[in-house]
């Protein structure tokens, strides 16, 4: 949900590769816009499969694109 | 607001329009024609049966012209939204969320002869549960598209 721990830097990635939209990277991965656009709020995270494409289709590895926070939960 | 959000706010308005009318003028044969417990079960079973292709149909042509309205208006053209990985997480989402309330009104409907009430109680209860869990499934992948999953 909107709490996901997951975050990425796939807007950032965007503007630097020509100011690509949303459309053709939805386009470049497989997926709609909708979804793309669900990703970079954070309100989805996305299959391994698709981090894989998304991260592909910018030319860098995963861990760049995507990075993990764990939440504190209190234990 | 994007179509893919539009579109269960439109299937919400079509269900309650098509099991509203559909509901009125059953009800009103119901009065006129039914006289024994035997015609009633009879009249009720058909009446659920003929309501799931009038359902589908009145769906599929309600949303063909909200698609056709939708990309005149706004030249947007919708995207194959719920089948991708995200869409199709939504789609099962809403869907359990669905039958979970269809089957609480099945329950109820049966529970409702238990406690000796007509069978136009019981049909009428799960026609009620066969619409709700349509918006329910509507409503939720509303919700799901716009809070996330």
């Amino acid at each position: 949900m909107s709490g996901s721990s997951v975050s990425n830097n796939i807007r950032k990635l965007r503007f630097h590769h020509n100011e690509m939209t949303q459309k053709d990277l939805a386009d470049k991965v497989g997926v709609t816009r909708q979804t793309i656009v669900a990703i970079e709020k954070g309100k989805y995270s996305p299959s391994l499969e698709l981090a894989f494409r998304i991260a592909h289709t910018f030319d860098k590895p995963l861990e760049e694109v995507f990075s993990y926070q764990p939440q504190n939960n209190g234990k | 607001m994007s179509i893919q959000e539009k579109r269960p706010i439109v299937s919400i308005i079509s269900s309650l329009l098509i099991f509203g009318i559909y509901y009125a003028i059953a009800f009103n044969i119901y009065q006129e024609r039914v006289s024994t417990i035997a015609e009633e079960l009879e009249f009720w079973g058909a009446i659920v049966l003929i309501l799931v292709p009038v359902l589908m149909v009145s769906k599929i042509v309600l949303y063909v012209l909200f698609s056709i309205f939708n990309t005149i208006i706004t030249g947007e053209k919708e995207e194959n939204f719920l089948k991708d990985e995200f869409g199709r997480l939504i789609e099962s989402k809403a869907t359990k969320n669905a039958y979970c309330v269809f089957m609480i009104g099945f329950l109820l409907s049966m529970g409702s002869l238990v406690m000796g009430m007509s069978p136009l109680v019981m049909f009428s209860i799960i026609m009620l549960s066969l619409m709700v869990s349509g918006m329910v499934q509507d409503f939720s992948e509303f919700y799901y598209l716009r809070k996330g999953v």
